[in-house]
């Protein structure tokens, strides 16, 4: 399959990026690795008259923390996510959902920014930054600004980044002790979009009580999904097994899923209950042994 | 539409050629470079069957734009055997039986090279980790795992005689 025509630029600063984008707007679409667009354009299902290859720019792939923030560029792929020691001794959660994010071919090209910048609740990140409370920064031509994830999905394949801005960097706070983190998904065969999956960040209190959590659904509806009612039944209580089975419940009643060939509405409900169940557990465990 | 022309190092030698903005990589390699070698399988970043190494990271060369690799360097399988001798994971498969329609080998064959250059000493979970995103048709993946593994004893055995 070849995409339709599309010119191609590929500046190597980020003024230049911006510079272009504002002169084109709704006609040009930015490229970072390429994973979900590129297919997009090939199956014709999207057009863009010209892409803006991000790939040249230096300084938008670092893993860093600084003043109690974890920082991740905005281009940085998913391999580094997935073979960072910060990540995987600290952060469990990213280290859960790099591993598991298409395959290893394409977690070579694929990024974190453009994980979400897609827009697609069948994406992982999505859930997973939703579960960690990030924020996105978003550069314009005018500079940039910070936007809290749960203003970021604003539809399917619609966030609230503007033509001409270029999300720079993903900021996570620093999980303080006794944190833990899971992702837990269901897929049919590596590669496949997750047929539901749940992400949970969690922190106890020095009592083993939930101090807070954060629980996020992927593929659970147009818009990755929060699991607030969950969370807030969770808040300040001993995480008991028969607590956990009922914010599981409560987190599959928030889920909107659509049947396909993934399943029915209602096995993909159930699937959101067993894997936050699961997630939970897991995430407990490694909060009370970190 | 804006054509580039773009230098491209693939396996050591320098090339140039006039390519379309939509180009994709696995064309300009079969079609403008006539290099067979790599595969077209599934076109939609699924099987593998495309995998090249860019900047030594394999990756799906139906999914990467041919202007996307200008200034960078590309391995093929036309470029893993060196000085008229197989690549260790080459012999692996044929001694290994790695193979049965073939169709998936040359995308196994580099995703292999690469695990190997990062780990030398892959155990089996990693090497099926590995390989999770090239898929075999005839489910040949029990000789492709050994092919891996008689690669890197192979390797092993040549390191301390190259040292």
């Amino acid at each position: 399959m070849i995409p339709a025509p599309f010119d191609y630029h590929a500046p190597t600063t980020l003024e230049e990026a911006l510079a272009f984008l504002q002169s084109h707007r709704d006609e040009a679409k930015v490229l970072s690795g390429g994973q979900s667009l590129l297919p997009l354009l090939k199956l014709r299902l999207g057009a863009a008259g010209h892409l803006v290859d991000i790939g040249r720019i230096p300084g938008l792939e670092y893993i860093k923390e600084e003043g109690g923030v974890l920082k991740i560029g905005g281009r940085t792929r998913e391999s580094a996510l997935e073979h960072s020691d910060l990540i995987r001794t600290k952060y469990p959660l990213l280290a859960d959902t790099a591993a598991v994010i298409a395959d290893p071919l394409v977690r070579n090209l694929a990024t974190v920014g453009g994980n979400l910048a897609h827009g697609d609740p069948a994406n992982d990140h999505p859930a997973t930054m939703l579960a960690l409370r990030a924020e996105v920064v978003a550069t314009g031509p005018g500079g940039s600004r910070t936007i809290p994830i749960d203003q970021f999905f604003r539809g399917l394949f619609q966030t609230a980044l503007e033509p001409d801005e270029i999300l720079t960097e993903i900021r996570i706070p620093a999980p303080p002790p006794r944190s833990g983190g899971a992702y837990v998904k269901l897929e049919r065969k590596v590669g496949d979009f997750a047929t539901a999956a749940t992400a949970v960040q969690v922190t106890l209190g020095a009592g083993g009580e939930v101090a807070s959590v954060g629980i996020g659904l992927t593929n659970a509806g147009p818009t990755p999904i929060r699991a607030s009612a969950a969370e807030n039944l969770l808040t300040g209580k001993q995480p008991s097994a028969e607590l956990i089975a009922e914010a599981a419940r409560q987190a599959a009643a928030a889920t909107n899923p659509s049947a396909d060939r993934r399943g029915a509405v209602g096995y993909k409900r159930e699937m959101a209950r067993v894997l936050t169940a699961r997630a939970l557990q897991r995430a407990i465990q490694w909060a009370k042994e970190h | 539409m804006a054509n580039h022309t773009i230098h491209v190092k693939i396996n050591g030698t320098e090339k140039t050629a006039e390519v379309e903005s939509r180009l994709l990589l696995v064309h300009l390699l079969r079609e403008t470079l006539a290099m067979t070698g790599t595969h077209i399988g599934c076109d939609t970043t699924h099987c593998g069957a495309c995998t090249v190494l860019l900047d030594g990271q394999p990756v799906k060369s139906c999914t990467v734009l041919a202007v996307q690799a200008d200034g960078r360097e590309v391995t093929t399988v036309e470029g893993l055997m060196q000085g008229g001798k197989l690549h260790p994971i080459q012999d692996g498969f044929w001694q290994e039986h790695g193979l049965q329609c073939g169709f998936c080998t040359p995308g196994m064959m580099i995703t292999g090279s690469a695990l190997l250059a990062r780990n030398p000493d892959p155990s089996e979970a990693e090497i099926r980790q590995a390989i999770s995103g090239n898929l075999c048709r005839c489910t040949g993946y029990v000789n492709i795992v050994k092919a891996v593994q008689h690669a890197a004893a192979a390797m092993k055995t040549a390191a301390p005689a190259e040292a």
